[in-house]
């Protein structure tokens, strides 16, 4: 086993071991904080990738911002530290069928994908150059749509600044 | 090119195991004569007050849903940055035209008073 592999599953132990601390653990706070180390290790997983791009993004945007989000949404909660979660397993026929519905599609996508795996891997070096040219030139609409996604999300968070100045 | 990575795996690895041992060599070295007074919860050298498990205000996560759209705004900055030499005029006008557009959310959020504490 290469140090490569050794990173590699060193990244996925750490990313499915805290996502399974998220589920199982009966504190939420526990479970926010979990998250942390969650969406570390996917940011790591981006890095052995080679998209070295969206593994800043997803350190920035994700583990910057959406978490503080979360333990935000947590800490306003009622009563947050006295809250028993409820973990033990209820409806066994659906999420069975759910679930092996679910898997089944993945794994299925999985095997009947023709992947497409570069020759050249160094290619990929260096992609926030190569993200910009696309976005500035082929994307450019996208790219000018998300402007105004964030333009609502922000009106949208005024909106709640106001309900709270009311009440 | 994963050999850009290893001062940053080297610097995690290195502040895990620093973080760890400096705990640890004083839970085992240092002499522990407790009082009272020495195990209360350390609060900075303030008298602890009232429980710290209390809710937290709205206003709190307003400031983090702003502060994550400005964040995504700097994330789309950054690529647009690198590649600024190549873009030319053309990545200019269009990055402007991007902020100017979040400019206006930012003025409005102002107008609106989201900005102010309370």
């Amino acid at each position: 086993m290469d140090l490569y592999a050794i990173i590699f599953y060193l990244f996925a132990v750490i990313t499915l071991g805290s996502a399974t601390i998220v589920v199982f653990s009966k504190n939420v706070v526990y479970s926010a904080f979990a998250l942390l180390f969650a969406l570390f290790g996917v940011a790591g997983l981006y890095v052995l990738l080679m998209a070295d791009f969206l593994a800043i993004t997803q350190l920035l945007v994700y583990v910057g911002g959406i978490l503080v989000l979360v333990l935000f949404g947590v800490m306003l909660t009622t009563k947050v530290f006295d809250v028993q979660m409820k973990t033990k397993t209820i409806q066994m026929v659906p999420a069975v069928a759910i679930l092996g519905l679910l898997s089944g599609t993945i794994v299925g996508v999985f095997w009947s994908t023709d992947w497409y795996i570069s020759e050249n891997p160094i290619d990929v070096a260096k992609t926030a150059p190569q993200i910009g040219n696309m976005l500035l030139t082929t994307y450019l609409l996208p790219f000018e749509i998300a402007s105004v996604v964030l333009l609502v999300a922000l009106i949208g968070a005024a909106m709640i600044a106001r309900r709270e100045r009311k009440g | 090119m994963l050999d850009n990575y290893i001062p940053i795996f080297l610097m995690i690895a290195v502040g895990v195991l620093f973080g760890i041992i400096m705990v640890k060599l004083n839970e085992w070295l240092g002499p522990k004569r407790p009082s009272e007074e020495k195990l209360t919860t350390y609060e900075s050298g303030m008298e602890p007050v009232r429980t710290a498990r209390e809710r937290f205000s709205v206003k709190f996560y307003l400031v983090a849903v702003l502060f994550i759209l400005f964040d995504i705004e700097v994330v789309f900055l950054y690529p647009w940055a690198v590649s600024f030499k190549s873009l030319g005029w053309l990545g200019f006008v269009t990055m402007t035209v991007f902020v100017v557009i979040l400019f206006l959310g930012f003025v409005y959020v102002w107008r609106k008073g989201a900005l102010e504490w309370d």
